[in-house]
């Protein structure tokens, strides 16, 4: 490669093969999902049955619903680390509230309110005292696994209520389970908040660019504030479901699901240093984890493998558009 | 002595010796020499890992797959050795390093060439090395009997009343002060966190840096995989899961900031031991290990509020009154 021109090269503004890419991200996305749908149903004679094909969807409903919020928080240029770790707080707190006799309902209002409380926490720090959201969220995630440890060590919670499983594992029609119901319709929520409202067009001015927003009158810290607290609250929502789903609560739950959330949202177009991104993008790119680990389970491919394919498929989409242009710059220059 | 009380490393050190006072009053032991000589030998691996970590933060980048590079290599000396013992313990380094700056060169050639923000880049290589671990070991371990003597007592051997892993730690740590302090790399390292754009006008090569960088952390990481495995004796898939979030924590407690530029050698040495005297400390205090990880994260949060209050960027204030008001 030649060397390119020194003031290209100024990476605190780092050029933009992502938004540029973003008409056709989707498409690209759309193309992957196909690719692989067809791959698995020749791979496993199974792949193509109805429930089958449910059961492929528990496989990112959870993460994808905190991806969603996850997504906008990125878009403003923040991120949260935490996610995983309020996942288990949460879920240590239910089981407790097991342990004291609560019911269904109240344990799905502790699951959102701990979700809540922890992304306030996090929104706190960053916005109050103007921290990086990226190191407070690195110890606000050992602090909450921590107290999930503290609280249970070595030990499991269990017994919850029958009525409560249905979060995790019921199904509202057919094949249709609860779990990807509340993901359809948390999806559209977040695409029309951030895409027909006021409050989705701040978001992405203020990863934009975060101080000629607060010139402009945009309170740029309760929007932050408020983000985080969203992604508290799905990570609580989260909880109530793999909870439900596992029926126990040991601390190591949920563990590393913060990389594969952060993961969604980057393979689905949205750019880690905020301003653009969306939700759409998110979708497709939940469903394509969900495709290729579920693809590569029915053929007995072990998940630490599967993880090898992940990882390549968020280097390579993300580098393909940025070696398309450079081929392209080559061969027109 | 003001100006010496600026610095922030001066603090640390004084909240380190607290701390040993503290946990001295519950254990008096611990402030004996050859209990502090094993605190350093316990934590020699996570500081060598933490400066590693150190430039590549400088610079405005992160290296999440550390861990991963940890494991990877680690898993590849330790099946040389299992399958070849009589390989020297020194060529078995020199492929430990060999490894760990090709798979830390894989992270730097994406961050430099393809200009793709360094987290998703080692988010990615994240699982695609401990995956690969997996597919090389194929889900084996390689246990303790396997490996031939020399491998595990290496690091152990004493040398001027020191096991041969605290020479190493001080060994490396000599190196990058020398580096960052008596080198022009080592100053390019710092300009490009300060000022990226000024640093290009400056005649620097800001992504070739990114890269080097980057080939350091790999070295790095495949000396401490090494380390690691002759140290706790298996080496599986499921080595330093997790750990890569614990090295940037002891970057973070020594004042290294995550928007780069700001940071040194000493901090990063003094952040390591701080998370290395506490898990050393909670077991002989008889508080449950399981405190640990609340404990690391309430550190990290204090010293990044603590670490923000010399960074806050003065130009701003005028705005955030007129907004309280």
């Amino acid at each position: 490669m030649t060397d390119t021109p020194a003031p290209r090269h100024i990476p605190d503004r780092l050029d933009k093969p992502l938004s540029s890419a973003i008409f056709s991200w989707e498409a690209l996305l759309v193309v992957i999902a196909v690719v692989i749908f067809a791959v698995n149903s020749f791979a496993s004679p199974y792949f193509l049955d109805p429930w089958s094909l449910s059961d492929l969807t528990f496989n990112f409903t959870e993460k994808g619903l905190i991806a969603l919020a996850m997504a906008l928080l990125i878009i403003s240029g923040e991120i949260d680390l935490s996610v995983a770790a309020i996942v288990a707080l949460a879920s240590t707190m239910m089981g407790m509230a097991v342990q004291a006799g609560a019911g269904t309902p109240v344990l799905v209002l502790i699951g959102i309110a701990v979700g809540l409380a922890c992304g306030a926490f996090n929104g706190l720090l960053v916005t109050r005292l103007g921290l990086p959201s990226i190191v407070v969220t690195i110890g606000t995630m050992s602090l909450f696994r921590g107290i999930a440890f503290i609280i249970l060590g070595d030990q499991a919670y269990k017994g919850y209520p029958e009525s409560f499983a249905f979060f995790g594992q019921g199904y509202v029609w057919w094949v249709f389970s609860f779990e990807l119901a509340l993901f359809l319709v948390a999806a559209l929520i977040y695409w029309f908040v951030l895409h027909r409202t006021s409050f989705g067009r701040r978001v992405f001015a203020i990863g934009n660019n975060p101080v000629a927003c607060q010139f402009s009158g945009v309170r740029v810290d309760r929007i932050k504030f408020i983000l985080f607290c969203l992604t508290g609250l799905m990570s609580g929502i989260a909880s109530v479901l793999i909870t439900s789903r596992l029926g126990s609560t040991r601390p190591s739950i949920a563990q590393g699901y913060e990389l594969e959330a952060i993961t969604m949202v980057v393979l689905g177009g949205v750019s880690i240093l905020g301003g653009a991104g969306s939700i759409l993008g998110v979708v497709l790119a939940a469903f394509i984890m969900g495709l290729v680990t579920f693809g590569l389970g029915l053929l007995n491919v072990p998940g630490i493998v599967m993880s090898i394919f992940i990882g390549l498929l968020l280097i390579i989409v993300i580098a393909l558009p940025i070696v398309w242009r450079r081929l392209r710059e080559g061969r027109f220059a | 002595m003001k100006s010496f009380l600026k610095y922030r490393e001066i603090w640390l050190l004084a909240g380190i010796v607290v701390l040993i006072g503290l946990i001295s009053t519950r254990f008096p032991g611990f402030a004996d020499p050859a209990n502090l000589r094993q605190v350093f030998n316990d934590t020699s691996i996570l500081m060598i890992l933490a400066l590693g970590q150190m430039v590549v933060i400088l610079t405005r980048s992160i290296d999440l797959s550390m861990a991963s590079n940890l494991c990877f290599t680690g898993m590849v000396v330790a099946m040389l050795n299992a399958a070849h013992p009589a390989i020297p313990i020194p060529v078995l380094i020199v492929i430990a390093l060999a490894v760990g700056l090709v798979l830390g060169a894989i992270n730097g050639f994406l961050v430099w060439r393809l200009n793709i923000p360094s987290i998703v880049v080692t988010l990615g290589t994240l699982t695609i090395y401990r995956g690969t671990t997996f597919v090389v070991s194929g889900g084996a371990w390689v246990n303790a009997d396997q490996m031939s003597p020399d491998f595990i007592d290496f690091q152990r051997a004493a040398f001027f009343g020191l096991p041969v892993l605290s020479w190493i730690a001080i060994i490396v740590i000599a190196l990058f002060f020398l580096v960052m302090t008596r080198t022009a790399i080592g100053r390019s390292i710092y300009a490009i966190g300060v000022n990226p754009t000024a640093s290009v006008y400056a005649g620097i090569d800001v992504g070739r840096t990114k890269f080097i960088v980057f080939c350091i952390s790999g070295i790095i990481g495949g000396l401490a995989g090494y380390l690691w495995i002759s140290r706790y004796v298996i080496a599986s898939v499921e080595v330093a899961n997790g750990y890569e979030l614990n090295i940037i924590a002891a970057c973070v407690i020594g004042g290294i900031s995550i928007a780069g530029g700001i940071g040194s050698v000493g901090g990063a040495v003094l952040g390591a031991l701080f998370l290395g005297i506490i898990s050393n400390a909670l077991p002989v205090i008889n508080i449950s290990p399981f405190w640990q990880m609340a404990i690391s994260g309430s550190a990290i949060i204090l010293a990044v509020v603590l670490n923000a209050r010399g960074e806050r960027r003065q130009g701003r204030i005028i705005l955030r009154k007129a907004e309280a008001a």
